[in-house]
């Protein structure tokens, strides 16, 4: 099925060149960060996670998030889902994919990553996340794979697929749990040491993630062939709705923790991030952004008079996407060294280098992500005739 | 079969350069001069026979920093009645001293570049070398 | 004769220990904590019955107030080729100073004694008897000795930093560009090696001096004699005659980490 990656409209061609060269550059400036080291980003020995590890917890999230379509099909037998499923997949296959990529490019021994494997460490949360989303990446190749080559002949998925969808489903649920616990397990890192952390991240990452889905799935209608049709993008609407309400909630309720018991570290990286600590706030504008976000998305998409309308649904649903890529990709992972140990402050900005092979990965990412929706509309097409 | 000519002309083409050089270093001769590492202090007794250090030097390395690090096992290997510690730097580069004529003949004959001299020193170094 | 001894001991502390296992698991656990504090409780928790517990008293009455001596830290980074780096951000420490109030951010605020505010202590990595940094590192290049030495392998570190986000005491550097290019080509000490670009690096009470039975360079360039070094497990050596007759405390001790290098104030 891959040649049918390698035919498609000017605006395809377009877009895979413009991913391709955003990747070069991203590739272009990794080997100058080969060559000379971390020293390239922003991060330093107080903040020693930045840009690199925040978009990884972030894009964990996105993948675990194809549950959300696959278990209402499969196991409650929600026909709606059924043309969206291999679009979840997918978008999870690209997601693990530049997860793997970012955490390779924050390596300061690149090389030297193999010693995961030739040394496993059972005691490390980082080790089990590594088994978790390599697992999760074969998982979704296989049974993408192999339901959209049935859907090429016209068969059912082969009957070896069944249980791998079915084990699936807890494993995107172990990915985003196991992420949350290389946070959550650390003890003197306050911000993170909070026992909702694994059901804060599964509440936004049902949420971002098909967020995300919507969007695409409308990229999708407008610019293709196939039209993944009304009534899953509104299901898609209403578990954002809820998932976002939940987040939202879980939030509330590490403020609630941090301020009431008074206990001063607890509230330190909180007070730095939303109303800035020592004078220091290089966050406070984005956080407010965030809730702001927040905020709008709910009162879009809790409203049904608006969630119906594909304007104002993409509008939310750009809205959480945001919100959260700001809350849980910057805030919570740059928060979470600041104030340091010594109770001292040192800021985080990331530096243009770093931006780009940011940039590069997400790149790369949706380069793949194309090329793997591309298929999937041209056998659908194929299909149809 | 019309493109018998091309396939297999293409096929030939490529054995041929696949294997050029060997031919080459046949032709000319320039390939087979074998490295001769020199070595200074060549009376005394190395802590293993040549033709294993040969082989297996860096494996025996790579044990050494084992049990030292790792294992906290830094007692001393006596040969001959000399003690050496399971040291590069403490013990090899003592002897061979000469790091240019000795390591460095044979790992750029084999292009080979290890990694041991981004953090170990070597005797009359004159700049570090960086990566 | 010796041997029954050791084996009594054993068995008493053994006894012991399950007894307050038991106990703790009873759900006596927090109540235990305030009647003991965390010194009892770290006692029976885990000690190692290792006969040697590697472990530095920092004796502050006898730093404090030499704000200009930089003896231990000067003798430490030069003896490992450790780079004096400007730049606050990618500087690489073994051994430095902070002020009391940054070391024990927990006893800040309320009237402290007046003297302990302005003082420096001299801070480290603690070689925690339950070290976070070896529970999180993905490929075991830092563990913990029977002897009670955080170790660090910098040949197998690939430079993940989880460790320096674990430790609490921010006592671990990461080589963000290759330090040569920092290092001082005239002042190197030939006989230790320096690190590459791209690992994690800390204090590790001198080890190679340690297994050799010297002391760690620290501790020998002190001329105040502030800093002891020895073997916890031993009644009668200097560390533990030290944190039995003066009263000495440690650094966040609440997070359970069980610091082993302890400060007389």
């Amino acid at each position: 099925m891959f040649e049918k990656a390698l035919s498609g409209s000017r605006k395809y061609w377009t877009l895979v060149f413009i991913l391709l060269a955003l990747a070069g550059a991203g590739v272009f400036f990794y080997l100058r960060q080969l060559s000379e080291g971390l020293v390239v980003t922003g991060m330093g020995r107080d903040v020693s996670w930045g840009f690199y590890i925040s978009q990884f917890t972030f894009l964990v999230g996105v993948a675990a998030s194809a549950v959300m379509v696959v278990l209402p099909y499969y196991l409650h037998d929600f026909k709606a889902f059924g043309k969206i499923t291999i679009l979840g997949e997918f978008l999870a296959i690209s997601a693990v994919i530049m997860c793997i990529l970012f955490v390779f490019v924050d390596m300061g021994q690149p090389f030297r990553i193999f010693n995961m494997f030739l040394h496993p460490t059972p005691n490390s949360m980082m080790f089990w996340d590594t088994v978790a989303l390599i697992g999760y990446l074969l998982l979704n190749l296989f049974i993408g794979w192999a339901t959209l080559g049935a859907e090429r002949k016209g068969v059912a998925p082969p009957a070896w697929s069944r249980p791998l969808i079915y084990i699936s489903i807890p494993w995107a649920v172990s990915i985003h749990t196991v992420t949350a616990f290389l946070y959550a397990g650390i003890p003197g890192r306050h911000l993170w040491l909070t026992a909702i952390m694994a059901a804060r991240f599964l509440a936004s990452a049902f949420a971002s993630g098909p967020a995300l889905l919507i969007l695409l799935c409308m990229v999708v209608r407008r610019y293709t062939s196939f039209d993944p049709g009304r009534e899953p993008i509104q299901a898609l609407g209403k578990i954002v709705a809820y998932a976002m309400t939940i987040n939202l909630f879980f939030i509330g309720l590490e403020f609630f923790t941090a301020y009431y018991s008074g206990i001063p570290g607890h509230s330190h990286s909180l007070d730095y991030l939303f109303f800035g600590l020592d004078g220091h706030g290089a966050l406070v504008p984005f956080m407010w952004t965030s809730l702001g976000l927040a905020v709008l998305a709910l009162a879009l998409l809790i409203n049904p008079s608006t969630r119906r309308n594909d304007r104002w649904l993409a509008t939310g649903a750009a809205a959480v996407f945001f919100s959260i890529w700001l809350d849980k990709g910057l805030g919570l992972v740059v928060g979470g060294f600041i104030p340091n140990p010594f109770n001292s402050i040192t800021e985080y900005f990331p530096t243009a280098p770093e931006l780009i092979i940011s940039l590069g990965v997400w790149a790369l990412g949706f380069l793949i992500l194309t090329l793997l929706y591309q298929i999937t509309v041209a056998v659908r097409e194929e299909a149809r005739q | 079969m019309h493109d018998r000519i091309k396939i297999f002309g293409g096929l030939a083409l490529f054995i041929a350069l696949a294997t050029f050089p060997v031919w080459y270093a046949r032709a000319t001769g320039r390939a087979n001069v074998a490295p001769e590492p020199k070595l200074v202090n060549a009376g005394k007794e190395c802590v293993n026979t040549r033709a294993y250090m040969r082989e297996y030097h860096m494996t025996m390395l790579n044990e050494w920093r084992d049990e030292v690090i790792r294992d906290g096992k830094r007692v001393p290997i006596t040969v001959a009645g000399v003690k050496y510690q399971k040291s590069l730097t403490g013990s090899c580069m003592k002897c061979h001293a000469n790091k240019a004529d000795f390591c460095d003949t044979c790992h750029n004959y084999l292009g080979v570049s290890p990694s041991c001299w981004d953090c170990h020193n070597y005797p009359g170094e004159r700049k570090h070398e960086t990566r | 004769m010796k041997r029954d001894n050791n084996n009594e001991l054993s068995r008493r502390g053994f006894l012991k220990k399950a007894g307050l296992l038991g106990l703790s698991v009873a759900g006596a656990g927090a109540l235990m904590e305030v009647v003991f504090g965390d010194d009892v409780l770290a006692a029976s928790a885990a000690e190692s019955s290792a006969a040697v517990r590697w472990a530095m008293v920092v004796d502050m009455t006898k730093c404090a107030g030499r704000d200009a001596c930089t003896d231990c830290m000067t003798a430490c980074h030069r003896a490992h080729n450790v780079p004096s780096i400007k730049s606050r951000r990618h500087e690489i420490k073994w051994i430095w100073k902070e002020p009391f109030v940054n070391a024990f951010p927990e006893l800040r605020g309320g009237r402290l004694r007046a003297d302990l505010a302005k003082t420096d202590f001299i801070v480290l990595c603690n070689h925690c008897d339950n070290p976070p940094c070896v529970r999180v590192c993905p490929t075991k290049a830092t563990w913990r000795r029977p002897d009670g030495i955080v170790m660090m392998d910098m040949h197998r570190c690939i430079g993940c930093r989880y460790c320096m986000a674990a430790c609490p005491y921010g006592s671990r550097s990461f080589n963000w560009m290759d330090p040569r290019k920092a290092l001082d080509e005239k002042a190197i000490n030939q006989d230790y090696p320096t690190r590459t670009k791209g690992v994690v690096e800390k204090c590790d009470f001198c080890a190679e001096r340690v297994d050799h039975g010297r002391l760690p360079v620290c501790v020998e360039a002190c001329k105040e004699k502030a800093l002891a070094f020895g073997n916890l497990s031993d009644a009668k050596s200097n560390v533990s005659k030290l944190c039995a007759g003066r009263f000495a405390i440690r650094r966040k001790p609440e997070l359970g980490t069980r610091p082993e290098v302890y400060y007389i104030v």
